[in-house]
């Protein structure tokens, strides 16, 4: 053996030496990028959330007023539900409710519904989805204006036997060869305005808790 | 460097050794994310960067870097690289980063990076190495857009659908809708879609390789044939 450590201890100290400064490198990119990533997120969330209530319609901290409430029977998903308070000078204005339909055609398909004080809807939109292009996908506002006709529906407009699909006797549209999709967006709305009309007042009374802003 | 040199490895990387039609390594982010052209650019130009960094950081420290632990070396750099793109990424492009998502940090499994890191980075000088990072990730780009374009098109009647995510807002002007009222192909949009668009591609390059190779080698067998018979 030569002068100098042995060869297993060179090599080990020499690939530690790599890890090492790969971590220094990753650690101090994190450190730059961290607040802008967060930045980042909690804008897309209010982004979502303002295209179904107007900004101007509420002046609380709505990314900061929230809370999640878990109910599993109830809403079909172990998901918690991410509930935004909105409200203007204290008084309860809206709730903004993200909640998981379980049943897409491609699995989980997440939306926010947007209910008033009254248990009027103030607006749909899919956070995320799954469903299969061209198929499924029209539930997208980017792809169709299906999910407005939610707009201003509440559970006496129509009854509970019209929150359904058309092929099952409710009053909203399926799309050609995909029932499955709307079907289960119409049944998570519903759910969620039903949650709303039986736990409004504890919605908004919970104290808010703090979250991370994953929409 | 020599300028034969530099263009052999342009014309190896890009061309004659394609990541994508011709050694077909990293298949996997190559089908996921061919349905549009958008998508398509976006990680290949993310691959093409990790491909010139992580080249040039094998090839400065290929000095010291001993046989035995080189390939755990060439791992843990490919992926600090890779997560630091992931986080810019995530800073600077953000619906980019949602859309392309998993398949960024997948780009450490990209074969074709550790590929071309043994096989040309560690035993080259810097500058060669650059070059043909640049070179190879050039050769998987332009085989993403193309299938990307293929597919886009087929399947949705559009060119660059998705490039505000890209470009900023002012990225939605650019998208093209080629086929009005396209009802939508929808095998081209699905994984099928991009084995379909891959061997299309593959045969086609096949097909022009060999017409070339047969007319020169038809040149060259009349060229020889007074000297002797040809190879
Ligand atoms: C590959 C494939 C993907 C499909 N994707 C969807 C989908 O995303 N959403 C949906 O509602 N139906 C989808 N369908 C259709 C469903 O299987 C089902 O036939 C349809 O929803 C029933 O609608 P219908 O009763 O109006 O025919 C898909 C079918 C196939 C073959």
């Amino acid at each position: 053996m030569s002068r100098g450590s042995h060869p297993i201890i060179r090599s080990s100290l020499l690939l530690g030496a790599i890890a090492l400064m790969g971590t220094a490198l990753l650690a101090s990119v994190n450190d730059l990028t961290r607040e802008r990533i967060i930045e980042q997120e909690k804008r897309r969330v209010l982004q979502q959330l303002n295209a179904v209530i107007p900004a101007a319609s509420y002046n609380n901290d709505l990314l900061g007023d929230v809370i999640e409430v878990d109910d599993e029977t109830f809403f079909q998903h172990p998901a918690p539900v991410t509930v935004y308070r909105a409200r203007m000078d204290g008084k309860a204005v809206a709730a903004m409710m993200i909640v998981t339909a379980p049943d897409g055609y491609n699995g989980d398909i997440r939306l926010l519904a947007g209910i008033d004080i009254s248990g009027k809807i103030l607006g749909v939109r899919v956070v995320s989805h799954k469903e299969t292009p061209g198929l499924g996908d029209p539930i997208e506002l980017e792809k169709s204006d299906w999910v407005r006709g939610f707009a201003n529906r509440s559970l006496q407009n129509p009854d509970s036997k019209g929150w359904a699909v058309k092929r099952d006797g409710g009053q909203f549209d399926q799309f050609t060869g995909a029932t499955i999709s709307p079907r289960a967006v119409v049944k998570a709305v519903h759910r969620a305005l039903l949650y709303f009309a039986a736990n409004s007042q504890e919605l908004f009374d919970t104290p808010a808790k703090t979250v991370n802003a994953d929409g | 460097m020599a300028n034969g040199k530099l263009k052999q490895i342009l014309t190896d990387g890009a061309w004659r050794q394609n990541t994508g039609l011709v050694v077909l390594l990293g298949l996997c982010p190559l089908l996921a994310v061919t349905n549009t052209v958008v998508n398509g650019l976006a990680l290949g130009l993310a691959t093409m960067l990790t491909l010139m960094v992580s080249n040039l950081s094998v090839s400065l420290m290929r000095g010291f870097l001993r046989p035995e632990i080189r390939i755990p070396a060439f791992v843990l750099i490919i992926a600090s690289v890779v997560t630091v793109i992931e986080l810019l990424m995530h800073a600077f492009f953000y619906d980019l980063y949602r859309v392309l998502g998993i398949f960024i940090p997948l780009i450490v499994t990209n074969c074709a990076i550790i590929g071309r890191a043994e096989a040309f980075a560690s035993r080259n000088k810097p500058l060669p190495s650059l070059i043909d990072g640049f070179a190879t990730g050039l050769g998987f780009c332009i085989t993403l857009v193309l299938l990307g374009t293929l597919r886009e098109l087929s399947g949705r009647g559009t060119l660059f659908s998705g490039a505000e995510m890209l470009l900023g807002e002012w990225g939605r002007a650019i998208t093209l809708t080629m086929i009005p009222e396209h009802p939508g192909f929808l095998l081209a949009m699905l994984p099928p879609g991009a084995f379909f668009g891959l061997a299309l591609l593959i045969a086609t390059r096949k097909a022009w390789e060999s017409r070339k190779t047969g007319k020169q080698q038809r040149a060259a067998s009349v060229m020889v044939a007074d000297e002797g018979p040809a190879r």
